[in-house]
């Protein structure tokens, strides 16, 4: 059975279990406190290389995870049947301020994903959205017999599709794919029905050369021609995934050494203290050091899917489930990407990427986590 | 009811996110065995081809430019040498924006279109990674410039070069030529060849002309090689491992700093030749083409404006004279034809012609007329003839010897044909005959047109190098000598471009300079010519008599004189003289006033050297020409009595910038060392 497998788990029974009411009355779930640091640790040693010994990008970078735990702790504090309540809030903020960003938004290099209010830090509300999606499906979800009737699943769709569209015509396709997963996610949790899980699979094949041709932008077609065939742009779109791949390989089984990576010291790799930072990590570390990481990241999901699996209402396991993978997919893909296995879509690696905004988000998330943890029996 | 139901459907739920959460659970699993399997197959399968990949990224092999030979003359003084210049250059290869780029070093650095557009061009000839200069003899003030602005100017960086630089440039531009920038055609030249274009890699400049040219396999030296550590920005950060380069083969000279540089202040102000011969070894003592340039200003490129002023010049300055000007010998060749004569037994040395101031053939009613309108008198001998330069008596004779004859003799004395000197583009001047006249101009050979070859004049052209190495046979009784620029006791191999091969050449170099292996003049000697000492005693004597005697055409230069000389006086028409016309020098223009020369040799009892000397327009021979050769001759005594006039290699010049190690690699050594000071200031 599931259940005693995780239950042999750090933190499923015995390593604290003197004293599990001190940890559940601070609404902390500890195992994933302590990995969580433990990655943030990692990812501070890797980036102090990546930025080139830059101890002030270090100390930008260590204060943002401060803000971002304690945001986590914040939002643990909350009662899992508040956060149900202020989902659909949360949602209605959120498409108000995407729908926003084309009118008020400040644009960065060609594309416009930031909101500038008077009184508030610049942000992207596209995070928001987050956590708010699944939040408001797996309310929405529910409040109805699982699985879900047809009616259900069709305006869980809308509910989905709404912000991802808005954020999509940003542009910013990368992070609306992980919005609508974070949803999707939720609906087949939910025990969306296989017929429709295959109907969709092959809906995507069919509409994939419609999208190829329409949808897509000639920068995003771009670079899933250059992940076929990186060596028809060498100095061009090319180059990134070529160095990275690069400096992966050249890492070995025990890497060159911490701030020895030639590939990254010698700045031949792009972008190396944000999405590519696993480059740095593996090149500098090697295979032991990129194992070690996702090992961490493993036990995380693991620990994640156990509190899903333990959560006494509906709603708390498809959220705690929902952000659970969703995580996981932000390791999957930046560690694809940057590997060369996937299109470079600007997704950072959890917890290790540099930058402030997408971790508040995600350990908020962790608090969500650590709530619905704290209120199980 | 509700109850019941929920509690029923809540296990079914319960049952329903189970099932969906293994199976979740079983995606995730799986993917991350993908990725984590992608990782080792990057990592440990793909290991050696990335980290090959990655040492190609940040490590270069960079050619090192071997430190080009050093030219000294006969004294060790030096003549060229290589001086530290900076130049601003751009590696492609580290280059964002080439447009962009281009514009802001045009801006910061102050460079023209011009200069722009032959970068352009260099660039297009480049080897990979190689740093392509776009502006050089950088001063200090835009080398601050660059390291200021430097963060944003990647692939652009400063270059320690040595450039080449001629302290004496005007005085033996014609002798050593330059060196300039490979050229388009110079370059698919080298890389025709594997070898060549390895041992290139490094070197911007090449000899054009010159010895420089003749010279370049040994001058250039052999390139080495640097293993550097570079960033992403074309910054080089260390330097691995490296093979220092082989210098180039130092040349000195038979050529004599000093005299050169009186010859030239003799000419100056005039159009013509000098060329100082040591008739026994045939080293070249001095050879002046007046006017000259400063071969300076070719080594980096001449602007056009510059180059335009040279090359239009109406003196002709880029000519060099001394090997290319094709001149008539007019009365210098004399004394050979009289040779011929008494050699065939035609006259003897009491022979004596009547001279009325004009010659005609035997029925032929044109006049040759003699220079002197009312002639040298009715008894005239060989002596007189060469004596007062009567050209009545060799008008006799050379009708007698017949074109065939004279066209043999004549050659022997290297006329007509290439002296053999070491260096490019010698002309071989004129010497003509019938297979000649019939070959060129499909006719055949007048006797009237004899009588002119035996003044000197008609289709016969020599230059003065021909007829320096011509008076030195005479000198020498019919030992002939192939001149030669290089000191004889110290001849590198021999360069022939096409078919020695860079290596071996070096090599040879090396081991003659370091033994010092002579070749010596015996070698050196072409046939006698076999002419009894009774005869050459007649024409010697007749040539001494020019200067000593007292009718001789140079006897003003025989005053006051503190040892014996030989020589003839030569003066040759620009333009023909129709028949009966007045001849009139100071009536016609000067550009077609005569041709002054004169050839001669010294000390006459025993012969050391041999002097041409060519003024174009000069007017005569013993007023223009023969005062110079007697300055020249009087240096060369002079100098001859207070030493032995040998080369002294102990006492050479030392170039600025490093000592002249004879350890291959030491010079260059204080090149990297200021190529690795500039990376390490910027």
């Amino acid at each position: 059975m599931p259940s005693e497998f995780f239950r042999s788990l750090p933190g499923g029974s015995g390593a604290l279990r003197m004293r599990p009411n001190t940890w559940k009355k601070f609404r902390i779930d500890w195992p994933l406190l302590l990995l969580l640091i433990m990655i943030a640790s990692y990812g501070l040693v890797v980036l102090y290389s990546a930025s080139g010994q830059d101890a002030d990008r270090l100390g930008g970078q260590f204060m943002a995870l401060l803000v971002a735990f304690v945001c986590m702790l914040i939002a643990a504090q909350f009662r899992v049947k508040t956060i149900k309540t202020l989902a659909p809030l949360a949602y209605l903020v959120g498409v108000l301020l995407l729908a926003a960003v084309p009118l008020w938004g400040v644009d960065i290099n060609g594309a416009t994903r930031w909101l500038d209010l008077p009184g508030l830090p610049r942000f992207q509300p596209s995070e928001l959205m987050k956590l708010a999606v699944p939040l408001m499906v797996a309310a929405y979800l529910s409040g109805t017999l699982l699985p879900p009737k047809f009616n259900y699943l069709l305006a869980s769709f809308t509910i989905i599709l709404l912000p991802c569209g808005l954020i999509v015509t940003q542009p910013d396709l990368g992070t609306s794919l992980l919005v609508a997963t974070s949803g999707l996610l939720v609906i087949w949790l939910a025990g969306l029905q296989w017929r429709y899980v295959f109907g969709a699979v092959l809906s995507v094949v069919a509409s994939a050369w419609p999208l190829w041709h329409f949808a897509l932008q000639g920068y995003q077609r771009q670079r899933i021609l250059t992940l076929f065939n990186p060596e028809s742009d060498r100095l061009g779109a090319g180059w990134n995934i070529i160095q990275s791949k690069t400096a992966i390989g050249s890492g070995g089984w025990t890497g060159k050494g911490w701030l020895n990576g030639t590939q990254s010291q010698l700045e031949f790799l792009p972008e190396s203290h944000t999405d590519f930072i696993i480059a740095v990590l593996a090149e500098e570390f090697g295979l032991l050091g990129v194992l070690t990481l996702l090992i961490l990241y493993i036990l995380v999901v693991m620990r994640g899917a156990y509190i899903s699996i333990s959560a006494k209402d509906v709603f708390g396991k498809l959220v705690a489930g929902s952000i659970t993978f969703t995580f996981f997919v932000y390791v999957m893909v930046n560690l694809a990407m940057v590997s060369g296995m996937l299109p470079v879509v600007g997704v950072p690696l959890p917890l290790v990427s540099y930058g402030g905004t997408a971790m508040v988000t995600l350990l908020a998330g962790f608090g969500i986590l650590m709530s619905i943890q704290s209120e199980t029996d | 009811m509700f109850e019941k139901n929920h509690l029923r459907d809540s296990a079914s739920e319960q049952r329903v996110f189970q099932q969906r959460m293994i199976a979740s659970l079983m995606v995730f699993f799986f993917l991350a065995g993908i990725l984590a399997w992608r990782y080792v197959n990057l990592q440990v399968f793909q290991y050696e081809k990335f980290a090959t990949a990655s040492d190609r990224n940040r490590i270069h092999t960079l050619p090192l430019e071997p430190r080009r030979g050093l030219i000294y003359d006969r004294k060790g003084v030096l003549l060229a040498e290589n001086q530290p210049s900076y130049s601003l250059a751009v590696t492609l290869e580290r280059v964002v924006n080439l447009d962009e780029l281009l514009i802001d070093l045009q801006q910061l650095f102050d460079i023209d279109m011009r200069s722009v557009e032959k970068f352009r061009q260099r660039l297009n000839r480049r080897t990979p990674y190689q740093a392509v200069p776009l502006k050089f003899r950088l001063n200090d003030d835009e080398i601050s410039r660059f390291a200021v602005n430097r963060y944003r100017l990647d692939g652009v960086e400063i270059k320690a070069q040595l450039v080449r630089h001629y302290p004496r440039g005007e005085d033996f531009s014609h002798v050593i030529g330059y060196v300039g920038r490979i050229n388009k055609k110079e370059q698919e030249k080298i890389f025709s060849d594997e070898q060549r274009r390895i041992n290139y890699a490094a070197t911007d400049h090449i000899g054009k002309i010159g010895l420089e040219n003749y010279y370049e396999e040994t001058l250039h030296g052999v390139v080495g090689s640097q293993y550097v550590e570079s960033n992403a920005h074309g910054r080089i950060l260390r330097v691995l491992q490296q093979v220092d380069p082989l210098p180039g083969g130092d040349l000195q000279l038979s050529v004599d700093a000093e005299l050169q540089k009186n010859v030239v202040e003799l000419l100056k102000g005039r159009r013509g030749s000098v060329v100082v011969l040591d008739v026994h070894t045939g080293d070249v003592l001095a050879m002046v083409s007046a006017p000259s340039f400063d071969s300076n200003l070719f080594v980096n490129g001449i602007s056009n404006e510059s180059y335009g002023k040279l090359r239009d010049s109406i003196d002709l300055p880029l000519f060099n004279r001394s090997l290319q000007g094709q001149y008539p010998p007019g009365s210098t060749i004399k004394p050979i034809i009289g040779l011929a004569a008494l050699y065939h037994g035609l006259i003897t040395s009491s022979s004596t012609i009547n001279d009325p101031g004009w010659y005609q053939l035997p029925n032929d009613e044109r006049y040759h007329r003699d220079w002197k309108r009312e002639g040298h008198g009715d008894k005239v001998d060989l002596f007189q003839a060469i004596e007062q330069s009567c050209d009545t008596f060799f008008y006799d004779i050379s009708y007698r010897l017949g074109i065939d004859r004279i066209h043999a003799f004549t050659k022997q004395f290297g006329l007509g044909e290439k002296t053999g000197i070491d260096s490019f583009n010698e002309r071989s001047g004129l010497l003509p005959s019938r297979t000649w006249k019939r070959a060129s101009r499909n006719k055949p050979w007048f006797p009237g047109e004899t009588l002119n070859i035996g003044i000197g004049q008609g289709y016969m052209l020599a230059t003065p190098l021909q007829l320096a190495a011509s008076t030195a046979a005479l000198a020498t009784r019919g030992k002939r000598i192939e001149p030669r620029f290089i000191l004889s006791d110290k001849t590198p191999q021999r360069s022939n471009k096409e078919e020695v091969g860079q290596k071996d050449n070096t090599n040879a170099l090396v081991n003659a300079s370091e033994t010092g292996v002579s070749s010596g003049s015996s070698e050196n000697q072409l046939d006698d010519i076999g002419v009894s000492d009774y005869f050459w005693d007649e024409i010697h004597d007749a040539m001494k008599s020019v200067v000593h005697g007292r009718k001789g055409t140079a006897q003003a230069i025989g005053r006051n004189i503190k040892y014996k000389m030989a020589g003839k006086t030569g003066t040759a028409q620009v333009i023909g003289i129709a028949q009966g016309e007045e001849y009139d020098a100071e009536a016609i223009a000067e550009r077609q006033r005569d041709h002054a020369l004169f050839v001669g040799f010294a000390p006459f009892e025993k012969p050391k050297f041999a002097v041409a000397v060519i003024i174009e327009n000069g007017g005569s021979g013993s007023a223009t020409a023969a005062p110079i050769a007697r300055k020249v001759f009087d240096w060369l005594m002079l100098n001859d009595t207070n030493n032995d006039n040998k080369a002294k290699p102990a006492s050479r010049e030392l170039p600025v910038y490093a000592s002249n190690s004879p350890l291959p690699g030491v010079g260059i050594v204080s090149l990297n060392d200021s190529e690795k000071w500039v990376h390490n200031a910027f």
